[in-house]
Parts: structure tokens; sequence; C-alpha cells
């Protein structure tokens, strides 16, 4: 008996330990984040880089607006108008400058387009040039745009996608844009918020793929009725359709989705296209909200075929809200990273960073979720990210935004939320069934993360200490050199919040390179080329993008940091058209301008 | 989830596939949990991984082989462990490894140190989960959406699980805790204005039919009396009333761990109570 008790005892005792394990290793895990914290003046030396926001020196005083959708959705909807704010960077009037083009959703609130006047300060040119007003009540309003030359004439044209009819404007020789939405032939309206520009058939002229969220029958400011809303909370297939427009040249796409494979109404929130596989050609990759993400893999240019499940991608339903590849183990090959919700205790999905397996390859080509293992699944209610070598050391980081709603910082719409999202079909789907946010947060006030590639496969969060301090409401995030000093500053575009730029410093020992394409056999804007560069027994690959993260797209130009090496070894450039070239130990800290060819 | 539905006392079937179907089965539990993992998973992608569900289910059984050794001096039936794992696999929802393997731990261990009068007054992998909330919300969350929102896994898990439900007897602590929750859902509905779809949209999901049918009619921690279990199951649903009503997200796994074992305890005062008066 007496010897039961002391079992007992010593069993109560060892149940008392694992109760208490996750509390000691959040308490060491904060101790250590704490011991770092204390000595900001070692964060550049420890981190190489420390960010500063200097959006209003920089003459940027841009403010997002919400759309103000149909009454019959006012009860939620700060929750149901929560996306919109969107930047993209473009060198528009190829002066050499990125550009900044940042969206606005409320109904009549004009869009910005940031020049880079090249002294550190940016002037917005968008009335000037036709690019503002595009939020006209009866239009929808602007969810995102991008950049790309579909005339290859030079100058990089734009889409503007939008929670209602989609517009593309042509770009004449960087003084002005032309609608040109009818003659192109896009559709009457689609909710979209997700678009990106590739060359999926390698013809040289860029075409275009634009993914639907809510369904195009809807006019979010003119509801027939409030059955709208996703029909499942990770199984969702009543979203919008999914559009790919063949560029038939001379200003013309035709819309070939069904005939070319691609027919999904899962709710697409991001896309990305990359060669995943090696084939020469552009593969596209759409997260879905609600649902599982879908790889589309591209057979030859002829056919798209979705591989979501026999990849391992899209077993495991979430909530897909951004995509953007990354070699970010240097091993020549993309990862994939897509940003879900993660809200202690009610849901935790974590982020997925998708990683070829290692033996897999081609047709057979499978990806684990290795977002844990590495140290990038815990993001909050993530949206955007994008990767990029932020303190120029040779491998690339990421930096990720977050939060959704943020209102009252006591009260919280999570209880109501997941009570409702639970339920049936019928009842999720109807929007008079959701109880009232009533100026409560959903996932608000969060801190953003800045993870940064130890290259030996570890991310460590340093966005606090390296000077990512806000907490608005993150949607996309675009990584560009605004000042052509061989580091990538960041810009964030917040939901009814300011749009942020963080200047970055960079220790000077660590090299970097710097590549601007040019097609011609190729479309012009390069957008599919990849450039591999080999340097001290490493290589790392990038390729040129026509849109990724969360409507966003970052700088054409591909930035490559190095470390303290002195010299690489050598650049082969892969263009769209299947040139290839090499470039032997080019210049270090340096732009360089490459055209492709002849 | 239900640990021991082998013990409820039902008469003995006649034909093979009625003492399959029947509370002599030990094995019929565990069977139709794992029916139901693989179904969810293939179906629906319910899983994070098939890993981290074997971890919780090879840590379940590990600990229970060597704790029953240790306690008990023997190697107990592992059917129990088995279920307490895959319901761990299948409610707990994590990116993470590790939270797996110790709320198996939890629930395996809590069997063993925390016992009243020789028994173990609270359900294992319920005690367990609403433990990982409470000191690891940043890691975990309770099973909620991943088994969608379409009627026909609703009604596979309520066809299969009254079926069982009732050849154990204890459909009546379902029909009860379900009678409860609408009726409840309609006080909620008056108190806080919302719609009474709102209120009632948490057990049209498919996740709630595994609690209704499967966690709290778990003989080993539910009370004797028929009317007791029934008192029992309102009370669970009056308890997730009041929670719900300070928005506490995980509602009914608290609900119970909260009921539970204080019905347990009254039942054993009554019972000691009673003997006293007889002597």
């Amino acid at each position: 008996m007496q010897r039961n008790a002391l079992r007992q005892f010593l069993l109560i005792v060892f149940l008392a330990a694992q109760l208490a394990f996750p509390l000691v290793y959040k308490r060491l895990e904060a101790h250590a984040k704490a011991a770092v914290a204390v000595d900001p003046s070692t964060v550049l030396a420890r981190y190489g880089f420390r960010f500063q926001e200097s959006a209003k020196e920089a003459g940027i005083d841009f403010k997002h607006t919400a759309a103000n959708l149909d009454p019959k959705l006012q009860h939620i909807m700060p929750q149901v108008a929560s996306m919109g704010a969107a930047v993209s960077i473009v060198d528009f009037d190829r002066d050499g400058w990125p550009d900044i083009y940042v969206v606005n959703s409320g109904e009549g609130s004009k869009n910005a387009l940031y020049r880079n006047l090249g002294n550190g300060t940016f002037r917005d040119v968008a009335a000037e040039v036709g690019l503002a007003d595009v939020n006209l009540p009866g239009t929808g309003v602007s969810t995102g745009a991008v950049w790309g030359d579909y005339d290859n004439d030079g100058y990089e044209d734009v889409l503007i996608y939008k929670w209602g009819k989609p517009e593309l404007f042509h770009n004449d020789g960087g003084k002005h844009f032309t609608r040109v939405t009818e003659q192109a032939g896009l559709p009457p309206w689609a909710n979209a918020n997700t678009a990106i520009w590739f060359d999926y058939d390698g013809d040289g002229k860029l075409d275009l793929f634009l993914g639907g969220y809510y369904s195009e029958d809807v006019d979010l400011w003119h509801l027939k009725n409030t059955r709208m809303m996703p029909e499942s909370f990770e199984y969702a297939r009543n979203g919008g359709r999914k559009y790919l427009f063949h560029n038939l040249g001379g200003g013309r796409f035709e819309e070939v989705s069904a005939r070319m494979g691609i027919d999904s109404r899962r709710w697409a929130l991001a896309a990305v296209a990359a060669d995943l596989r090696g084939t020469g050609y552009p593969d596209l990759f759409v997260a879905n909200d609600y649902g599982v993400s879908e790889v589309y893999f591209n057979e030859g240019g002829k056919h798209f075929r979705e591989a979501g499940k026999e990849t391992g991608i899209g077993a495991a339903p979430k909530s897909g809200m951004n995509a953007s590849v990354g070699d970010v183990l240097n091993q020549g090959r993309f990862g994939i990273y897509v940003s879900n919700i993660s809200e202690e205790g009610v849901l935790v999905q974590g982020n997925n960073l998708w990683m070829p397996r290692a033996g897999t390859s081609g047709a057979n080509t499978q990806y684990d979720n290795m977002a844990t293992a590495m140290g990038v699944d815990m993001g909050g209610w993530s949206f955007g990210a994008q990767f990029g070598d932020l303190n120029n050391d040779g491998f690339l980081d990421l930096y990720a935004v977050n939060g959704n709603v943020s209102l009252d910082r006591n009260r919280s719409y999570w209880y109501d939320y997941s009570k409702v999202a639970g339920g049936n079909s019928a009842i999720i789907s109807d929007a008079a069934n959701w109880p009232p946010l009533d100026g409560r947060s959903l996932s608000g006030y969060q801190q953003k993360r800045v993870w940064i590639n130890d290259g030996a496969g570890q991310f460590k969060e340093v966005a606090q200490l390296v000077g990512v301090t806000d907490v608005y409401d993150g949607r996309s995030i675009a990584l560009a050199d605004l000042g052509n000093r061989g580091v990538l500053d960041a810009v964030v575009a917040n939901e009814r919040g300011p749009l942020l730029l963080y200047r970055n410093t960079v220790s000077p020992e660590n090299r970097w390179i710097e590549f601007d394409l040019e097609g011609r056999a190729s479309n012009r804007s390069a957008i599919g080329a990849q450039v591999k560069i080999t340097w001290n027994g490493q290589q790392q690959v990038q390729e040129v993008s026509g849109g990724s993260g969360f409507c966003a797209q970052n700088q054409r130009r591909l930035h490559f940091g190095l470390g303290k090496t002195t010299g690489i070894d050598r650049v082969e450039i892969r263009w769209p058209s299947g040139k290839t070239q090499t470039i032997s130990a080019p210049e270090l800290n340096h732009i360089h301008k490459v055209v492709e060819p002849s | 989830m239900s640990t021991g539905l082998a013990t409820a006392v039902v008469p003995k079937p006649r034909s093979a596939l009625g003492r399959f179907f029947s509370a002599e089965n030990r094995y019929l539990s565990p069977l139709f949990i794992t029916l139901i993992l693989l179904v969810g998973n293939l179906s629906f992608g319910l899983l994070e991984s098939f890993s981290r569900t074997l971890l919780a289910i090879g840590t379940a059984l590990a600990l229970e082989v060597v704790l029953g050794r240790w306690f008990w001096g023997r190697i107990p039936n592992l059917a129990s462990a088995y279920i307490t794992g895959i319901s761990v696999g299948i409610l707990l929802r994590s990116p993470e490894y590790w939270p797996y393997a110790l709320c198996s731990a939890i629930a395996i261990t809590s069997k063993y140190a925390i016992r009243v009068r020789g028994r173990h007054i609270w359900n294992p992998s319920n005690f367990a989960i609403c433990a990982m909330l409470v000191v690891a919300p940043e890691f975990v969350a309770a099973l909620s959406i991943q088994w969608g929102n379409t009627v026909w896994p609703m009604v596979v898990i309520w066809v299969l699980g009254a079926f069982i439900v009732f050849r154990v007897q204890r459909f009546h602590i379902t029909a009860t805790y379900v009678g409860a929750f609408v009726a409840l859902a309609l006080l909620r509905t008056a108190i806080t204005g919302h719609p009474f779809l709102a209120e009632v949209a948490p057990i049209t999901g498919p996740m709630y039919q595994l609690f209704i049918f499967f966690m709290i009619t778990d003989p080993k921690t539910t009370v004797t009396p028929k009317w007791a279990q029934c008192l029992v199951a309102g009370l669970v649903a009056v308890a997730e009333l009041i929670l719900r009503l300070a928005h506490v997200v995980n509602a009914p796994f608290f609900a119970l761990t909260i009921v539970g074992p204080a019905a347990m305890l009254a039942e054993m005062w009554r019972s000691s109570w009673q003997t006293k008066t007889q002597r």
C-alpha cells in the first residue's frame, strides 16, 4: 500500500514535470532573446544588417484606405474588407532607379506611384502618368498590381487587379500610361487577389495569370444575397475562377485556362511562377485561402498538370496567403514559402516552407514542409513574405508580415470566428450568420518576422532586434535596392495603415552583385530568366519574377549577397528563350546590366 | 476520447457479427477510431502528417507498457493506450512534433498519477489536451475545422457513432448532450443577440461529433446510473454554455474536464455515504 502511494507520488512529480516542460521551454526561449536584446549597438555586427523605417524622410506619406462594401456586410466589414494593401517595384521610366507603386482600396481613393528621385527621396507621380484614379465607384477597388513589358517595347506595363474590373495600362515611354483593358480582352469583373506575368510557352511574349478570390459573379458592393462566403474554412471550392491569358501579340490576349488545364475555384490569394523542375518552362504555384495549395507543372508550354497531391504540397489544407520562391540552401533548387494562420490555442496551422526532397527531381519532384524544422513556421496571421539576402552573407533570408484586423487591443473576435468557422457549409457560407465584429481585433497588433538564414538549414528570428518594430496589419512586402547601394530595402503595405519603407544598412565587408537583365528573343522584362552564380564552392540560383509574395512584386533586378568573398567563379544565365550565357569573374559590388545575346 | 467502451455491460450477443459489434469486443473502439482517422486523412488531409500521429500512438503505448509494469506489475491491455494515442493524434494540432509526444505522455501518466480510490477520474486524452492548451497554447490547438464543413462526414460519423454508442448502451448520454446543447444555443442567442445558426454552428461540424460520441461517453470516467449519466451530460453542456459566454474557444473540452471529475467524485462520495448509512 505504502509502496503504491510512493509510486503514485513519483508519478505526480513526473506528471508535473511534463506539464512544466513547455513553460520552461518558453522561459528559456524568452531568456535567450532578452539576452541578445540588451545591446543594440552590436546588432549590426552580430546580424550584419539593420533596418530603419524612413518613409516620411523619403517623402512617402501614403495611408491605405480599406474598401467599404455592401451594407449587408457592415457587421463584419473590417474582416471581409481586410485585404487590398499592396506594393510592387518597377523602374517605370528606365532611369535606373527602382520606383514604388502602391494601391489603395477605398472607393474613389488614389493609387500612388512613387518615382525614385535617386537622392533617397520619392515623389508621387501617379496622377501625372495616369495611374492614380483607378478606384472609381462602380469599377471595384485595387488589390494589387504587377508589372511586365507585354509588348516588348522596353517599358514595363502594368496590370492592376481588383475586386472589380481588372485594368491593363500600357507604358508610353515612361511618361504616361494608356488604358488598354478592352483591347486586351480582360474580363469585365474578377474579384482577384493575385496576378503574375510569366511566359509559360516561351514564345517571347509575357502571358498573364489572374487568380480570383470571391466568385466573379459577386459584386461586393451590390450583393444579391449574403451567401458569398467560403463554404468551408479549409475545403472551400466556391471561390473565384482562374484566368490564364495567352499573349497573342498586338496587345491582345486569349483566355486559355481550361484548355491549358487550369480549372480551379479555390480561393486564390497568391501565385508565383518559377522553373521548379529545371525543364526550362515556368511552373505555376497557387496558394489558396481555405484550402490546399496547387502546383501546376508546365508540360513543355503546352499544358499544365496540377500536381499538388502527388508532390505532397496539396495534402493538408490551410489558409495559404503567400507564395514566394528562393534557393534557401544554395543547392540550385527552389523552396516555396506559403504563409498561413497561427493563433495561440485556437488555430496553429504554421507556415509552410516546401523544400524539394533530396533524390527527387523532374516529373517526380516531391516536397516536404520544412518550416518547423528550419524555424520559419510561426508567423501569426501571416500574409506577404519575400526571400532576399538582407545581410549579404550569401544566404537568402526571409521577411514576413502579419496581423489581420487590429481594432480593440483587449477584445478578440477569435471565439466568434472559430465558432462559425467549424460549422456546416450552409452556415459558414452565409455572411448573415457571422456574429458582428463589434470593434474587436482578430489577430491584430502582431510583431513581424525577419528570419535570417544561417546557411545550414536554420533560420533565426530577429525582427525586433534589427529595427522592424511596427505592428500594423501587414499585407504586402516587396524587396528592392532602392538606393542602388547593393542592399535590399523593404517596402511594406499595411491594411488601413501607412506604407512603410525600411531602409537597410548592411555591414560593408559583405560583398554583393546585382544583375539587371533585358531579354531580346525572350520577353524584354526577362521574366523567367535564371541566374546561377558559383563562388567559394557554393552556388545560388535566382529567377526574375513577374510577381510573388502576397499581392507584391520585388524589383526585377536580381540581388546576390556574397559574404566576404573576393571573387566569384562564374555566372550562368539561362534565358527564357533557352539560350545560355556565361560570365566569368564579374566585378563585385556592382550592378551588371546584361542584354540577352542574339 | 473513449478509452474503455468495452467495459460497459451489455447482453451477450449471439452471432459473430453481433459479438464483433458489442461491448465485449474491446478492439471495436480502436478499430472504429482508426477507420475515422484513415477516412478523415484520405478524404480531407486531416493530419498534419502520419508521423506525428504515429509518434502520439507510440508514446502512449510505450508509456503504458512502462507505467503499467511499474505500477501494476504487468503490462495492461494496450487498446486503451492506443485509443489515447490516436485521439491525441486526431484532436491535437501542431506543426511541431514534441507536443504530440508530450500530450500522449501527459494522458497516460495522468491515468496512473491522478487516482481516487483506485480510479482515474479524468478522460486521459481530454485531460491532456486541455493541459496542453493551457501550458502550451503557442504551439498547439485542438482540432476544429480540419474536417471540412460538408454534411456527409457528419452523417457518416453520426450513423457509425450512433450505432456504436447504441450498442454499448450510451446513446442516451449523446442524445442528452445534443439536446442540451441546442437548447442552450437558443439561450445563448437570447443573451448575445447572435444568430441562432451561429450559436448552433459548432455542433454541426464533424469535429464535434467525435466529442459527443466518443469522449463524453467514456465509461471509465462517467458515472454509473443512467439518470446520472444524463445529468452529467446536461451539466457538461451547461458548463460549456458558461465557458462559451466567456468566449473560451475550446469550451467543450474544458467543460468536460471540469464536470467529469466532479461527477466522478460526487458519485464516489455518494457511494461511500450510502455504504456508511447501510452500516
